[in-house]
C-alpha cells in the first residue's frame, strides 16, 4: 500500500476531515469575535463562556422543557445574544471611548464570574446531552467513519459562516455598520442610530458563540470549562487572521483546524501548541495577521 | 471582685491544663478544585476530610484538628509552592489528597524534605510506592499498577489481546500506559501502539481514528476525568465499538459515569477500590456525604480521604504526638479498619492495602435511578491487587 509521509491516506484524509470539523467550530467562534472586535473595537474574552451558555441553553431547554435539539438551534443563539446585549447595555459601552485594555480587562472578569457560577451549580464533570436521533450514526466514506453530527457540524457553520460574511461585506446593513465604525458621527448624522447598530452588532456576535455552544453540546461533555479550555485557541485564530478581518477568521479558522488534525497524526504531542507556533512565525513576518489591514 | 478573679483564674489554668494535654494537628486537603478533577476530588475532598475529624470526635480525645484547603489547579509548580507554604509558614501537619500524579510527586518530595506527613488518596502513579517512594508517604486509595491489573487482565481474559493506548501526556498517564502494557504483554497481548494527548483535551476524534486505524482490539484509554468523559463520548460518537473495538476506561469514577449517561457508559469495565452501594456501612456513610456535596456520592478518592485520615488521627491517638517518624511507624504498624475500606494493611514502602473491585456499568433498564451505575464482576483480594512489595523497586525496602 502506498503511503504518504509514512501514514496511510485512508488516515490522512480521515485526519484532514476531522481537521476541518475542528476547524468549522474555530470559524463560527472567531467569526464572532472578529465581528465584535472589527466592529466595536472590544477584545471580547467573554466569547468562551458565550459559547458554553449556549451548551448550557441547549442542555437546559432538553432537561427543565422538553425542547429538543433542532428548537435549540434555533432558540438559543438568540438567548444568548440577549444576555449579551444586556452586558453591552449595562456595562461594556461604557468603555468604549477608553483603550481596548479596560474592555479586555472586564470581559475577562465577567467570563470568570459566568464561569464561576456554573461550575459551583453544575460542577466540572459535565452533563449528558443525548444526540438527536438524525445525529446518531454515521456514513462508512471508506478511509473513514463519518459521524452525522459531526457532517452537520461543518454543514451547519459553512452557512452560518457564509451568511455572515455576505452580510457584512454585501448587504446596505453591514455597508451601514462598516460606515459607523468608521465614522459614528458622519452615519449618526444621517439619520441612523449608531448605538442601536453597535448593541445590535454586540449581541449578533455573541449569538454567534452561544450557536457553536449548540452544536457542540451532542459532541463535547457540556461542561462549565469547555469555553475557557477552547477561548485561547479561538483568539490565536483572530491574531492570525487579522484582527477584526471576517474573511480571515473564517478561512484561518478552517485553515488551523487543518493544521492542527495533522499534528494530531505526525507529533501528537505537539498539537496543543501548534497554532502559537504558526502565531508566533505570522506575527514575526505580518504584525497585521494574514487577512490584516494595517497594525 | 475577688469572686470574679478567682473564676477568671481558675478558668485560664483549666485552659492551660486542656492546651498541655492536646495535641494540635492541621491537615491540608490540596486538590484540583476548578478544573477536570474538582468532581472527583474538591470540596469533596474536604467535606470527606471534616467527616473523618468529626466521626473519630478527635476533641473528645484531645486532638484539635485544623483543616486548610487549596487548589493547585493540576500544577505541579502551584502544587509545590502551596506545599512549601503550608510547611514552613502555617505549621500544615499533614497534606491529603492531592491527584493529578505529576503534582503528587512533587508534594510527595517536598514533604520527605520537611519531614512531615502525605497521605495521597487521588495520585494514580505507582511511582509514589516504587522508585519515588518516601518514609513519609502512605498512598491509599489505587495506583496505576492495581487498574492495569484488574482492568487490564479482565480485558485480556475477553480476550482483548492487541491494544492500542490513547494516553494523557504527562506522569499519570506514562505510568499507566506502562503498567498496563506490562499486563498485556505478560498475559500473552500485545501492544500495537500508543497516542499522547494533551492534558487536558476537548476533542479526541484524531486519537480515536488512530485507535480505530490500528485495528487493534481493544483500545485503553489511559487517562482520567474530564478527557476520559470526552473520549468515551467520542468513541461512542465515531462508532468504536460498534466496529468491533473493546472500550477500556482504565481510570473511570462514578462521577464520570453519572456525566455520561449510561446510555453511552453502559458495558464499559472498570477497576475500583470503592463503591457506595457496597454495604450498610458505605451506603451510611455515602448518604451522608451526600447531603453535604451537593447531591453527589462520594468517588473512591473521597472514600480515601475519609478513611486516610481517620486513620492518621488513630495514630496520633496511639502515639499521643504528632511526631512524622513516629506517627508514620504507627500507622504502618496498625491495622486499618474504617467503614470504607473494611480492614487491610500499609507496607513498608507506604501502600496501603485493601482489596480492589472489578465493576461493570450497567445498562440503563438495569440502573433503578441515579448513581446505580456500577455491578460487581470480580473482586481482587488485597495480596493480588497491588504491585507485589519486592517488584517495586522501592528503597526503602531494598
Amino acid at each position: 500500500m502506498f503511503e504518504l509521509l509514512g501514514i496511510p491516506p485512508q488516515v490522512l484524509f480521515g485526519q484532514l476531515l476531522l481537521g476541518l470539523i475542528n476547524g468549522s467550530f474555530y470559524a463560527v467562534l472567531s467569526l464572532g469575535l472578529a465581528v465584535i472586535f472589527g466592529l466595536l473595537n472590544i477584545i471580547n474574552f467573554t466569547h468562551g463562556a458565550q459559547y458554553m451558555l449556549g451548551a448550557f441553553g441547549a442542555w437546559m431547554l432538553l432537561n427543565y422543557l422538553g425542547v429538543g435539539y433542532w428548537w435549540a438551534v434555533f432558540i438559543v443563539p438568540p438567548i444568548v445574544g440577549v444576555t449579551g446585549i444586556v452586558l453591552e447595555r449595562v456595562l461594556i459601552r461604557r468603555l468604549y471611548h477608553l483603550d481596548h485594555l479596560y474592555g479586555l480587562l472586564l470581559t475577562f472578569g465577567l467570563a470568570l464570574i459566568i464561569v464561576g457560577f456554573f461550575r459551583q451549580f453544575f460542577g466540572v464533570s459535565g452533563l449528558p446531552y443525548p444526540p438527536p436521533p438524525l445525529l446518531t450514526g454515521g456514513y462508512n466514506l471508506g478511509f473513514m467513519y463519518l459521524p452525522n453530527s459531526r457532517a452537520w457540524v461543518i454543514a451547519a457553520s459553512l452557512i452560518v459562516c457564509l451568511a455572515t460574511w455576505f452580510i457584512i461585506e454585501k448587504t446596505r446593513l453591514g455597508a451601514y455598520l462598516r460606515a459607523a465604525t468608521e465614522n459614528p458621527t458622519m452615519v449618526g448624522a444621517f439619520g441612523i442610530n449608531v448605538p442601536l447598530l453597535v448593541t445590535l452588532t454586540y449581541g449578533f456576535g455573541v449569538a454567534l458563540a452561544g450557536f457553536a455552544g449548540v452544536l457542540a453540546a451532542p459532541i463535547y461533555a457540556v461542561n462549565p470549562n469547555m469555553g475557557a479550555d477552547l477561548i485561547i485557541v479561538v483568539f490565536a485564530v483572530v491574531v492570525i487572521g487579522g484582527m477584526g478581518s471576517i474573511l480571515g477568521s473564517i478561512i484561518t479558522g478552517f485553515g488551523l483546524g487543518l493544521i492542527e488534525g495533522l499534528t494530531r497524526v505526525f507529533y501528537p504531542e505537539g498539537s496543543a501548541v501548534v497554532i502559537f507556533v504558526i502565531m508566533a512565525l505570522v506575527l514575526l513576518v505580518k504584525p497585521a495577521g494574514l487577512f490584516g489591514r494595517g497594525v | 471582685m475577688k469572686k470574679i478573679g478567682f473564676i477568671l483564674a481558675s478558668t485560664a489554668s483549666l485552659l492551660m491544663a486542656g492546651a498541655a494535654y492536646a495535641t494540635d494537628v492541621k491537615i491540608g486537603v490540596l486538590n484540583d478544585r476548578s478544573g477536570i478533577y474538582a468532581d472527583i476530588a474538591g470540596e469533596g475532598s474536604v467535606i470527606a476530610a471534616q467527616m473523618a475529624v468529626e466521626d473519630f470526635k478527635a476533641t473528645d480525645k484531645g486532638i484539635n484538628v485544623s483543616i486548610v484547603s487549596a487548589d493547585h489547579q493540576n500544577k505541579p509548580d502551584v502544587g509545590s509552592n502551596i506545599a512549601r507554604q503550608w510547611y514552613d509558614t502555617e505549621n500544615v501537619d499533614v497534606i491529603a489528597d492531592v491527584p493529578t500524579s505529576s503534582v503528587a510527586l512533587a508534594v510527595n518530595e517536598i514533604t520527605k524534605e520537611k519531614n512531615k506527613i502525605f497521605l495521597a488518596s487521588g495520585p494514580a502513579s505507582s511511582d509514589l510506592t516504587g522508585k519515588a517512594c518516601s518514609p513519609n508517604t502512605v498512598h491509599w486509595t489505587y495506583d496505576t499498577w492495581a487498574l492495569a491489573n484488574g482492568t487490564g487482565s479482565a480485558m485480556v481474559a475477553q480476550g482483548g489481546d492487541s491494544w492500542f493506548f490513547v494516553t494523557a501526556d504527562y506522569a499519570f498517564g506514562h505510568a499507566l500506559e506502562r503498567d498496563t502494557t506490562a499486563v498485556v504483554e505478560a498475559s500473552g497481548g500485545k501492544v500495537l501502539g500508543a497516542v499522547r494527548h494533551p492534558f487536558p483535551g476537548q476533542d479526541f476524534s484524531s486519537f480515536l481514528l488512530q485507535a480505530q486505524g490500528s485495528g487493534a482490539k481493544v483500545v485503553g484509554l489511559a487517562n482520567a476525568g474530564g478527557d476520559t468523559i470526552n473520549a468515551v463520548k467520542q468513541a461512542s460518537e465515531f462508532g468504536i465499538t460498534q466496529g468491533g473495538q473493546a472500550l477500556a476506561a482504565l481510570l473511570m469514577f462514578i462521577n464520570d459515569v453519572h456525566a455520561l449517561g449510561l446510555d453511552v457508559a453502559q458495558g464499559l469495565v472498570l477497576t475500583s477500590a470503592f463503591y457506595w452501594d457496597k454495604n450498610d456501612q458505605t451506603r451510611e456513610f455515602s448518604a451522608r456525604f451526600q447531603e453535604r456535596n451537593a447531591g453527589q456520592k462520594p468517588s473512591m478518592i473521597e472514600a480515601g480521604v475519609y478513611a486516610s485520615v481517620l486513620h492518621y488521627l488513630k495514630a496520633v491517638e496511639a502515639v499521643g504526638d504528632k511526631d512524622a517518624a513516629k506517627v508514620m511507624a504507627k500507622m504502618k504498624e496498625m491495622p486499618t479498619d474504617d467503614p470504607l475500606f473494611g480492614k487491610g494493611t500499609i507496607r513498608a514502602d507506604g501502600r496501603k492495602l485493601h482489596d480492589m473491585y472489578l465493576f461493570r456499568v450497567k445498562k440503563p433498564d438495569q440502573s433503578k435511578g441515579p448513581w446505580d451505575y456500577f455491578e460487581t464482576v470480580a473482586t481482587i483480594p488485597a495480596d493480588k491487587a497491588f504491585r507485589p512489595l519486592a517488584e517495586g523497586g522501592c528503597p526503602l525496602v531494598k
